[in-house]
């Protein structure tokens, strides 16, 4: 990364390639790794804001008690369809389809991924089954099951839910093939003299997900499977009036979406170490003890899915087993949250956006996870359990920490994908923002999950107005800040000045050409570091003269 | 907030702020840890960063505790549960129906009501089912909660140390009037209920297997007076 290949002229960056097809061909039909990360980044941002709307509108109705905006059955269309869109087409394929996509390679030194057809297949897989979900979940049906679809009232309800279940399973291909891409490519890609533990966190992050991908995925496909048979068929599976076990149906869902909850976090951890060791121009405390706890994670988090079951009716020694399995889980967790504080530790510090954003991730995602403690235990657990304090929980997890690190990853990478800037002042307006709005949106669910408010209620007893209306009132700020960093970014892309390829001073090797990359990455072949952030002769004050250099070059050759 | 519904309550209670407390101190730490490293090593002030790399024994250690801590978050979880279910002898037995979007609380001499009426002083138990679809019984006073499954019985005991009326609502997600099932829980005096019992049995037996629905109702407005008194 010398000084002279700062500028972009001298490459055909992968925008700007010409390939046989031309317009909206060129994107559809290409194999290019980052061209599929493009599309999905688009995509995914595209469900996530229509499943934002409906969380706007489940907030605006909460926000008083009786009718405010809509009746029940309208509120338990949103909720459903705020869960399904945000937990299937938004967060779980979210980090890793956009950035694993786009950055999976580059951060391992290979051209592509292993198998390129495979993973445009993926994104074909997953845009069939996104607009199958949207047609069916908006205009055929007011489907109302919650995301969950638990039966016996998935199987009753009168809205039709088999076009929905068939949205699901391809899009639970789509993740498999993803999974199965990224673990081959991890494995056999990477450049010559990279060691597996030479790679970057997030790398390792993406390695252990795709794992889950590959192994969890299929019981999900296998469970819709059976519930299109027992709804056309009537076979008796679940439904007890025809033999059938509900409680089995619930082992299966969560046998897949508990290590989906891993699916989404994992990424996310990985974006904070990489953005945390950058920023803190020093390499991630105890890199191994990182790759082995996000090892772990993926593992034991196999282990634990019936701790959402401890009301279930399933025996008591299941619940015994599962709560005991369950804190296990949290003790990778911690010690990943231990050792971003101590990278910090005599570092030399930079609060740039990403960084900021990546600090309030911690903070939140550690009240997330700490309250998971609350409902691991079973005595708690079964007061609070399907109260609003599960979803103060998840939302600090998911919110707080997953949605957190994506638009990290967004503001971290942006220079990298686009090319330009973005104003870095009005990103941390937006995370200082986001921060309070989260917050404010979701603290007072524990106070009222605490009290006794069941979730999934279109109405709730007067004492949790005030409640209620703090929360929308967070909402909407949490919604504010969320446009205001997009609309930045946005800004970014058309009126942003040229980033140069390493804006940030970032070690890992995607870091090392220009922005945005070639078509295929890397202009020589990259010699990588035996410590991914190799910060061992970095001098803040050095590094700042060469990028006002940089900044002049970039100035005269615009100009 | 803390409320001595029962024994059990504050047990509950009990281990709730348990971990409430270690998880405000980690949180607590974490941050002061947070802010504290980043005034003190701001690139401006520290424009070299020392290289480490980890050190193996804190990593041991902040393994280790936390592993304990979190193991004796299970214990009480673990026992207050074991309390809960291991009951073996109860003074009196309620069969609790669920539908959608409606209870039923039949009492041991065949009594049908819409409004659960208990002694205090009393372990009871609880046998929960469904008609149709998943419901959960859920008592938050009493931090209770046991799903309606069909085709299954689920249990749960509770012994309440006051009178009162609670709130009985429904936890598991159920359709569109799956908010409206909120019920009364009314736990009377001994001697109270036993009068109460007494008279029903007297006056409803024959009804019960004819017209549900109007004994229900009936009931329930009766009851309703009573309560006041």
């Amino acid at each position: 990364m010398s000084i002279n290949s700062t500028t972009n002229k001298n490459f055909t960056n992968f925008y700007q390639v010409k390939t046989k097809h031309s317009g909206l061909l060129s994107w559809l039909l290409t194999t290019d790794h980052k061209r599929i990360g493009i599309m999905y980044l688009v995509s995914i941002l595209t469900f996530f804001l229509v499943g934002l709307t409906f969380a706007f509108l489940m907030r605006l109705e909460m926000l008083t008690p009786g009718p405010t905006i809509v009746d029940a059955q309208t509120y338990n269309s949103f909720f459903t369809l705020h869960g399904m869109i945000m937990v299937f087409l938004f967060i779980i394929p979210g980090i890793p389809a956009v950035f694993g996509n786009f950055f999976l390679p580059l951060q391992i030194g290979a051209e592509d991924v292993a198998f390129p057809r495979l993973n445009l297949m993926s994104y074909h897989l997953y845009l069939v089954g996104a607009f199958l979900a949207l047609y069916s979940l908006i205009f055929q049906t007011h489907i109302d099951t919650g995301w969950t679809f638990y039966v016996p009232y998935s199987l009753r309800t009168g809205t039709d839910v088999t076009l929905t279940l068939m949205a699901a399973f391809i899009l639970g291909f789509s993740s498999i093939l993803t999974g199965l891409n990224f673990v081959t490519t991890c494995h056999r890609m990477r450049v010559k003299g990279m060691k597996m533990f030479e790679m970057p966190l997030f790398t390792w992050a993406l390695y252990s997900t795709a794992w889950i991908q590959v192994v969890a995925t299929p019981i999900i496909g296998i469970t819709i499977v059976l519930v299109l048979l027992e709804r056309s068929f009537g076979f008796g599976i679940f439904d007890p009036t025809l033999g059938g076990d509900p409680v089995l149906y619930q082992h299966l869902f969560w046998i897949y979406s508990h290590p989906a909850v891993y699916i989404m976090a994992i990424p996310a951890f990985g974006v904070i170490s990489d953005v945390v060791a950058t920023f803190s121009r020093k390499s991630v405390f105890g890199y191994k003890v990182m790759a082995y706890s996000t090892l772990a994670i993926a593992v034991i988090g196999y282990m634990v899915w019936a701790h959402h079951m401890f009301t279930s009716g399933m025996s008591d020694t299941a619940r015994t087993v599962f709560s005991f399995l369950t804190f296990f889980v949290a003790i990778p967790t911690g010690v990943k949250v231990f050792n971003w504080v101590a990278t910090l530790w005599r570092g030399t510090i930079v609060l740039s956006s990403p960084m900021l954003m990546a600090l309030s991730a911690i903070f939140l995602f550690s009240i997330g996870g700490l309250t998971g403690l609350h409902l691991g235990a079973i005595s708690t657990d079964i007061h609070l359990h399907d109260t609003y304090f599960v979803i103060a929980h998840f939302h600090y997890v998911i919110i707080g920490g997953i949605l957190s690190m994506f638009i990290a990853g967004m503001h971290y990478w942006f220079p990298k994908m686009f090319g330009t800037m973005h104003n870095e002042k009005v990103a941390k307006t937006g995370v200082v923002m986001y921060f309070i709005g989260a917050n404010v949106l979701y603290f007072p669910m524990f106070i009222m999950g605490y009290m006794g408010m069941p979730r999934r209620y279109f109405d709730y007893l007067p004492e949790y107005q005030i409640y209620h209306v703090v929360s929308t009132v967070g909402s909407w700020i949490l919604i504010s800040a969320i446009l205001l960093m997009f609309i930045n970014l946005l800004i970014g892309i058309f009126k942003g000045k040229p980033a140069g390829p390493n804006p940030w001073g970032a070690k890992t090797l995607e870091w090392t050409m220009p922005s945005p990359p070639p078509l295929l990455n890397f202009i020589e072949t990259p010699i990588p570091n035996h410590d991914p952030y190799d910060y061992h002769d970095h001098d803040e004050r050095v590094f700042r003269e060469a990028k006002e250099k940089e900044k002049e070059i970039i100035n005269q050759e615009n100009s | 907030m803390f409320e001595q519904t029962s024994k059990y309550v504050s047990t509950v209670d009990g281990a709730m702020l348990y971990i409430t407390a270690f998880s405000v101190l980690m949180l607590l730490l974490i941050t002061v840890a947070m802010i504290y490293f980043v005034i003190k090593y701001r690139a401006s002030k520290n424009p070299i960063p020392t290289q480490y790399h980890g050190n193996i024994v804190i990593e041991v250690i902040w393994i280790v505790i936390p592993t304990i801590i979190v193991l004796s978050m299970f214990y009480y979880g673990y026992t207050d549960f074991s309390e809960l279910r291991n009951t073996k002898e109860y003074d009196e037995e309620y069969f609790v129906t669920a539908k959608m979007w409606d209870w039923d609380f039949k009492y041991e001499n065949g009594t049908i009501t819409d409004t659960l009426y208990v002694p205090v002083n009393k372990t009871l138990k609880f046998n929960i089912t469904s008609l149709d679809v998943l419901h959960s019984f859920y008592l938050p006073a009493f931090r209770i909660k046991e799903d309606a499954v069909p085709g299954r019985d689920g249990f749960i005991f509770i012994t309440p140390l006051e009178t009162g009326v609670y709130d009985i609502a429904c936890a598991e997600y159920c359709g569109v009037n799956h908010w409206d099932m909120y019920k009364k829980l009314v736990v009377m005096e001994q001697d109270e209920y036993y009068a109460w019992v007494e008279s029903q049995s007297k006056e409803n037996k024959p009804e019960v297997t004819t017209s549900e629905e109007k004994t229900v109702e009936s009931e329930s407005t009766e009851m309703s007076e009573n309560n006041e008194n």
